[in-house]
């Protein structure tokens, strides 16, 4: 089975502050990681691999700094890695991503492909179910358990109140949430290897014929951003050194009087 | 001379141990220092991300990592617990060092193999009672017995002895010829005759497994013997001049996690008013001790990358151990110093590392030892 996962380097937003005169992410110094749920969708690739064989390759449209994300992601077990790199994939938004992700995975093939849920620096959640519609292939979100048999695609799909149990078939494409699973760790050996295994870089050259030009890059992009601005904090909220007796009544009345209650 | 930065897959390498090490080590190290006793469960998590096998041939099961990246890992598993420290210490540059480097294939094959991949745990056992710096002083005897060597003697201090599954064993196979009778010889734990005594009760790495161990009339094969009948104590001491870059890195990673705890501390902390990072006094001390670790770390990884390069790199081993666990203690006193009374309790991780990092002046050879190599080196008589 070729199973194929999408990942994104993002910076640690942990560690990340807004320039408070633009409203842009300051970069400078930041780490870069894998991102979250891409990990967890990773870790659902690599189960699906031990329980049912295959290749495991990783993709990652970003600029060549992004090996390091795809050698983390070999570390881990992954087989292949391709990075989809070049000048005029830059500035793309989710569309025009979605775009250049469907050209490079047609261009490798798959069965299934995984993606994380969203990514922390965006917050979108649309490049995965985009990249699934461009592919034409089904789609099935927010997933925290897979099974396959043969063909046949059980997701268990999580949403705020329940939770989903769907099926599919191969070909198709998965988004997974955190919940799925702990990632594994990268391995000593699995890092030795990482580094001795090619990466294969595609650019504009090599996936043109898979792809629109007028779709890819800033000028293919529908999205404009109009304005970001940081959200305001919230005030402190009333704090109360009382009693557990005293602080339930209190809140009891809080709420009745606010009619939640 | 090109640069003193590491390389890319290091970095990553770094990652992974810092990341594990934050993760997986740092909650559980405070509960088995109290405990005196390590979780099995840690070192089965350690053994499958490759922490057992980093500098050892990928053909044997190992990680084909270099030295290195080993010292990579030893500082930061160390820097937030150090008996972590000493049990992938004393299991990859003592235990699997003397096999890796004087074992025949057919050895490497049964008893590396193992070790480095994963499966099972190794110790080294040479100090005894009477023979400690002075190692020339053992006194367990191996007698040939036609195929096998009949062992007697005990051991102390046999770090990981307590669930070890490999033990190198050092003995006089000839008593009239001192540290040339001495041979090496490969014992598998439950071996008739050699049995494990309690965990010595010890001032820091409790929670280490450092063990007596009894051998009465353990019989082995002689298949089992490392190198040459006499070849031991060239064995035992080859090995430790390698383990002594992996207690240079424990040393600065003893330093360096006591040191991050310290400075979460100060900028928290306030007396007269004021932070107490916003003390000249703190900002000096933390500005001596980093440049001190620096020097050290710089130190170690000369040693290793000497060793990575196979070229002489004994003595620089002795001098980053003999420098960066002097560094450790000083360093770990201070921290101490800078949190005050809560330094001193043990609810704050600095009071663990100072107790931890005395041993690392003592254990695979005291400082004294140390000058006693690099003086030699220098020719000094």
């Amino acid at each position: 089975m070729e199973i194929v996962v999408c990942i994104k380097q993002v910076p640690d937003t942990t560690e990340v502050k807004l320039d408070p005169k633009t409203n842009t992410l300051i970069r400078d110094g930041v780490p870069s990681i894998i991102n979250p749920d891409d990990k967890a969708a990773l870790e659902a690739a690599l189960e699906l691999k031990e329980k049912v064989g295959g290749n495991v390759t990783v993709v990652c449209m970003g600029p060549p700094q992004a090996d390091v994300a795809l050698r983390e992601a070999l570390a881990m077990g992954c087989d292949n890695a391709v990075l989809l790199s070049d000048r005029n994939f830059g500035g793309s938004d989710t569309y025009a991503t979605a775009h250049i992700l469907a050209a490079g995975l047609r261009h490798i093939g798959y069965d299934i492909v995984f993606a994380g849920r969203q990514a922390i620096d965006g917050d979108t959640a649309q490049v995965g179910p985009q990249l699934a519609e461009q592919l034409k292939i089904p789609q099935v979100s927010y997933a925290t358990g897979i099974q396959v048999e043969g063909n046949t695609v059980t997701v268990k799909r999580q949403i705020e109140d329940r939770y989903y149990l769907m099926q599919t078939q191969t070909p198709c494409l998965i988004t997974v949430l955190s919940e799925f699973g702990k990632p594994r760790y990268m391995t000593v050996g699995g890092i030795v290897d990482a580094y001795q295994k090619e990466i294969t870089v595609l650019g504009f050259e090599d996936l043109k014929d898979k792809l629109v030009p007028e779709h890819i890059g800033l000028k293919g992009s529908p999205t404009n951003v109009r304005q970001s601005f940081a959200k305001q904090a919230k005030g402190t909220g009333t704090v109360l050194n009382v009693s557990p007796d005293e602080a339930v009544k209190a809140i009891m009345e809080k709420l009745i009087e606010k009619h939640v209650i | 001379m090109i640069d003193f930065a590491l390389t890319k897959e290091q970095l990553l390498q770094q990652e992974l141990f810092r990341k594990f090490a934050e993760t997986e080590i740092k909650p559980l190290s405070r509960d088995m220092d109290e405990a005196e006793e390590y979780s099995m469960e840690l070192v089965q998590k350690m053994q499958k991300a490759g922490f057992f096998g980093i500098p050892y041939s990928r053909d044997y099961g190992g990680a084909g990592a270099d030295v290195l990246t080993y010292t990579l890992c030893m500082e930061e598993v160390s820097k937030v617990d150090a008996s972590t420290g000493i049990t992938i210490s004393v299991h990859t540059s003592l235990c699997c060092a003397c096999i890796n480097e004087f074992g025949s294939e057919e050895q490497k094959q049964k008893y590396l193999r193992p070790l480095v991949s994963g499966e099972k745990i190794g110790c080294y056992s040479l100090t005894e009672p009477n023979a400690g710096t002075d190692a020339s002083g053992v006194q367990t005897e191996a007698t040939k017995d036609g195929d096998y060597y009949i062992l007697n003697g005990s051991k102390v201090f046999t770090t990981n002895s307590g669930f070890a599954d490999t033990f190198v064993v050092f003995a006089l196979t000839d008593k009239t010829l001192g540290p040339k009778g001495m041979s090496a010889f490969i014992v598998e734990r439950g071996t008739e005759g050699l049995s494990v005594g309690r965990n010595i009760p010890r001032c820091g790495i409790r929670a280490a497994s450092n063990c007596e161990v009894a051998i009465q009339n353990v019989r082995v094969h002689k298949s089992q013997m490392l190198g040459r009948e006499g070849q031991g104590y060239k064995i035992a001491m080859t090995a430790l001049g390698g383990g002594r870059i992996g207690i240079g890195a424990q040393a600065v990673g003893i330093a360096q996690g006591a040191i991050n705890e310290t400075m979460k501390y100060v900028k928290e902390r306030k007396q007269f008013g004021k932070r107490i990072s916003q003390f000249q006094n703190t900002q000096f001390k933390l500005a001596e001790m980093q440049t001190k670790v620096d020097a050290a770390r710089l130190m170690v990884w000369r040693a290793a990358r000497a060793k990575d390069l196979h070229q002489n790199y004994a003595p620089l081993a002795a001098m980053c151990k003999l420098y960066a666990s002097e560094v450790a203690n000083d360093v770990t006193r201070e921290c101490v110093q800078l949190f005050g009374g809560y330094g001193y309790s043990r609810e704050y991780p600095v009071e663990r590392a100072f107790r931890d990092a005395k041993i690392t002046e003592i254990y695979e050879g005291t400082s004294e030892a140390m000058k006693m190599i690099i003086s030699g080196a220098m020719k000094v008589k």
